[in-house]
């Protein structure tokens, strides 16, 4: 029965007029109502010659938006009804009926939508279209190829459009055909073609094809394999670079100064509250500029987490210089109360902070590889925030007296330096920093009371890893775990590859305790 | 100086006349007042000690051993552990591996095998469930397992010389790396649930009056067994290195001495302290899961022993009975404030109680003391 329809619609294809002709009322009935197979001629009849109505009608179909009320066809979206024949507004009748599609109607409908979009006016609509035909290739589809295959210019989509037809050559009679369209083949970058053509390469009974099929799922292997090897690179750096920066605040407090602050991912979490709260103001006050708030929001985050670092230096780690497993329980009990006043006021659920829509979609490199904005910004945003920080470390006054008091304390303050003020500062930057951590760590994952908490040994296994006091060490660390982490997780997954950087790590200090812990400040 | 002044104090004995009274009082409250007062006293009696106080009472003498095994560790030999929930809960899933093997055919399924191994469709017991049938094993391996894993981890750490708060926090990364372990099905320890649903203990029923009292008792002994066994450790000469090592390890090295061994051995025994504490924890609380070994539980041990006051035996024990009080005490009445409390237990007892709670007794001057203390801190800053 299938194979009748499918020849059925194949031979109404040949009979494809080039001028398109509108749909009709009793065609958007018969797509609507009836036995399936009768259901599926229709929708063959009404795709082969759609326009764009049509192609609103299917798409008003695969959406669930299409309602039956006293033998005519209603488009009802945002409870407007919509005449799809005329395309004028329409009452909805109180006794509208659901169109019910089953599966493989709505497999059907999905097709014959690519088929249309072919045809469409826009690029990338084109572009969509072409590569749903060729994971999904059907014979009855070939005259549509082969019409979109003459009237296309863009060069990218005609490639496309010449894998899709190969992929339904793949299962032509002749070996020649199937020998040309495995070479064909051969050239495509996308994941489904290798299942086509490893489906074929199962079947195939010629040698001399069956050999072209070998070699076309090795090119297809090789060309898939660095989109893979390069998406895994890309986690790795992305992991790397929020490991980065949740680090380099830990490289000032503890690195710099030798606080153990366990307080350091509650700071992260008051950033990307801070983050939280001028979303919602923008949302509130300013709908209109909602984009531009995460600008709004870094300086705030900074300023927030600063305070509160100052203030945490200020009121109690001052007392417990020089006693650095008592400033871990007191820092530790600070990030306890820092935790529930965050739940009492935000409440313990998490919240939502939505991106701007300049840091949401990807950018589209080859078919298995996309790069989502979010994660490149902030991988951007990592090495701002790092070169900043060697700016203000090594150019600056501040960075100076930073530098002095770490490496001789009696003697800086000899010089004039006010050195209690500096541990200020210095601190209240280092708590800054998690801060804008924090914003960022806000675009990519949830906002919740506990977002400190899955960060802080990480950031301390990339402090501790990097060596003390030294920025660079820090910046080596944080990408060597990403990477580390991520390639490893693609091998053994994801819980294992943590117990593997954790051993690792515990491993690595055994082996270099000196040399990496070679404390300078007041620590030693 | 003139050599012949070098001879040592001599050696102080166990406990001072009073404080043996004392031993005897909590001796005789654990072993015999308490059973009495709960078992005998009927319900209704002033005097009745009820079943919640009891399973309360014993569950802190569980985390007053972790308290004290910190104190070993930490008070005696400057070592600050961020890990001691690891060997706590390691004690607690030998005994919990015990206890699963214990309810036998009575799970949900109906199999020999424990229920959660039924629902991952595993037909035969993994290898190292191997010696979970036997009570004698159990008892050798809740010594042996946080013994060993103790034992090499600390060799490795100590040969390194890794100190101060490198050693923290790497005990940290251990438990945390060992939670996400056990929180995987496939390790076979019961994934996220844990063990759970005991029903026998030594094939008598585990939910009776009379067997909660047995662990109560036991419980009880143990700690005290533990605290005249660590007051014995520390007043020995042992016990002198072992405060050398904290105050001046460098010079006990120049005294010809190799710390490795004192610290190995310190450690280890205050690993097993804990695993020990563990499994007499589980069939008294009934449930043991990898949430345990968080990092938050070990630095609480840490904290317990920081209230009660470091390097003073009995102050570990007071804190854990303290700090554990008031959590039982507010997460019922104010559970918003626990946190708070803690958090700020933490900030003050390090800011201004560096002795903890008995050392502020201790001091003829009590709170005079410490007013002087906050003082002379003002000045300074």
């Amino acid at each position: 029965m299938r194979r009748w329809i499918t020849r059925c619609v194949a031979v109404l294809g040949l009979l494809l007029v080039c001028n398109a002709h509108a749909l009709t009322a009793e065609e958007a009935l018969g797509i609507a109502v009836g036995e399936t197979d009768a259901r599926i001629e229709a929708l063959g009849k009404a795709a082969a010659q759609g326009d764009d109505r049509t192609a609103a009608y299917l798409q008003a179909l695969a959406d669930d938006a299409v309602k039956l009320a006293a033998g005519r066809v209603l488009v009802v979206r945002d409870g407007k009804g919509l005449d799809p024949v005329s395309g004028e507004g329409v009452p909805v009748p109180p006794d509208a009926e659901d169109v019910m599609l089953n599966n493989r109607l709505r497999g059907e409908i999905d097709t014959a939508l690519a088929a249309l979009r072919l045809f469409s006016s826009d690029v990338s609509l084109r572009r969509q279209a072409a590569l749903s035909l060729l994971k999904d290739p059907d014979v009855s589809r070939k005259p549509v190829l082969d019409k979109a295959l003459a009237a296309e210019k863009d060069a990218a989509v005609l490639d496309l459009l010449r894998q899709a037809q190969a992929a339904v050559m793949l299962g032509s009679e002749q070996a020649a055909a199937r020998m040309s369209a495995a070479r064909t083949l051969g050239q495509s970058a996308q994941a489904e073609v290798l299942l086509l053509l490893n489906q074929q390469l199962s079947a195939e009974t010629d040698p001399a094809v069956q050999s072209a099929l070998k070699a076309a799922v090795r090119q297809v292997q090789d060309g898939l394999r660095w989109g893979e090897r390069l998406g895994q690179l890309f986690t790795g750096v992305s992991l790397g670079s929020i490991l980065l920066l949740v680090a380099l605040g830990l490289a000032i407090t503890y690195g710099l100064m030798g606080v153990i602050n366990m307080a350091h991912g509650e700071l992260m979490m008051i950033g990307a509250y801070a983050t939280y709260v001028v979303q919602a103001a923008f949302r509130q006050y300013l709908p209109e500029a909602f984009d531009l708030y995460l600008l709004a929001a870094l300086p705030l985050a900074f300023a927030t987490s600063a305070l509160v670092g100052a203030l945490m230096e200020r009121g109690v780690l001052r007392h417990l210089y020089g006693r650095p497993l008592e400033t871990l329980l007191a820092t530790w009990g600070i990030s306890l109360i820092l935790m529930q006043a965050v739940r009492s006021l935000f409440g313990a659920q998490n919240v939502g902070v939505e991106n701007p829509s300049w840091m949401s979609g990807s950018i589209p490199l080859m078919s298995n590889l996309q790069l989502p904005w979010n994660r490149v910004l902030i991988i951007a945003f990592a090495a701002a925030v790092l070169l900043g920080m060697v700016l203000l470390i090594g150019k600056t006054r501040l960075g100076l007296f930073v530098r002095g008091v770490t490496q001789n304390r009696p003697m800086a303050a000899c010089m004039g330096i006010n050195t209690a003020r500096i541990d200020t500062y210095a601190f209240a930057l280092g708590s800054g920093i998690a801060g804008l951590a924090g914003c960022a760590l806000s675009q990519i994952g949830n906002v919740g009371p506990d977002l400190g908490q899955s960060y802080i040994v990480d950031a301390f296994m990339v402090v501790v890893l990097g060596g003390v006091g030294q920025l660079a060490g820090t910046v080596y660390a944080a990408l060597g775990l990403g990477l580390a982490g991520k390639l490893l997780e693609g091998w053994t997954g994801a819980v294992l590859a943590k117990i593997a950087v954790l051993v690792f790590i515990i491993v690595f200090i055994q082996k270099r305790p000196q040399g990496i812990f070679a404390l300078k400040g007041r620590e030693a | 100086m003139n050599p012949s002044s070098f001879s040592l104090p001599p050696p102080r004995s166990l406990l001072s006349r009073k404080a043996w009274t004392a031993f005897l009082v909590c001796l005789l409250a654990v072993g015999v007042m308490a059973p009495a007062l709960n078992l005998w006293v009927p319900a209704g009696s002033a005097l009745h000690l009820s079943d919640y106080a009891i399973a309360l009472i014993g569950k802190i003498m569980c985390y007053a051993i972790c308290a004290l095994a910190m104190d070993l560790i930490w008070g005696y030999t400057g070592i600050l552990s961020l890990g001691h929930g690891l060997f706590f809960a390691l004690g607690g899933y030998v005994m919990g591996m015990y206890l699963m093997r214990q309810i036998g055919s009575d799970g949900q399924y109906r199999s020999e095998l424990p229920d959660f191994m039924v629902f991952l469709d595993w037909k035969e017991l993994p290898w190292h469930w191997a010696l979970s049938d036997s009570f004698v094993a159990t008892v050798l391996l809740v010594v042996l397992v946080p013994g060993v894993i103790a034992g090499v981890f600390g060799y490795f750490a100590f040969r390194s010389r890794i100190k101060g708060v490198y050693f923290s926090i790497i005990t940290q990364a251990m438990t945390f790396a060992a939670m996400l372990l056990f929180f995987r099905n496939e390790t076979g320890f019961g994934g996220n649930n844990g063990f759970t649903d005991f029903k026998r203990i030594l094939d008598l029923p585990i939910a009776t009056q009379n067997m909660r009292m047995t662990l109560f008792v036991l419980t009880g002994l143990t700690l005290l067994g533990f605290f005249l066994f660590s007051r014995w450790l520390v007043t020995s000469k042992y016990g002198r290195v072992l405060q050398a090592i904290r105050d001046a390890e460098s010079r006990v090295m120049f005294s010809g001495y190799s710390p490795l061994p004192y610290k190995l051995s310190i450690w280890v025994i205050s690993a097993v302290m804990c695993g020990v504490a563990g499994a007499l924890y589980v069939p008294q609380v009934g449930i043991i899961n990898p949430g345990e070994m968080s990092p938050a539980n070990s630095i609480e041990i840490a904290v317990w022993a920081a209230v009660g006051g470091r390097a003073t035996l009995i102050g570990p024990i007071v804190g854990a009975f303290l700090v554990n009080g008031a959590k039982s005490w507010l997460t019922v009445t104010a559970p918003e404030f626990w946190l708070y409390f803690l958090g700020a237990l933490f900030i003050v007892v390090t800011l201004y109680l560096p002795n903890g709670i008995v050392g502020l007794l201790r001091k003829p001057v009590g709170v005079v003391g410490l007013i002087d203390k906050i003082k002379r801190k003002a000045g300074a800053a």
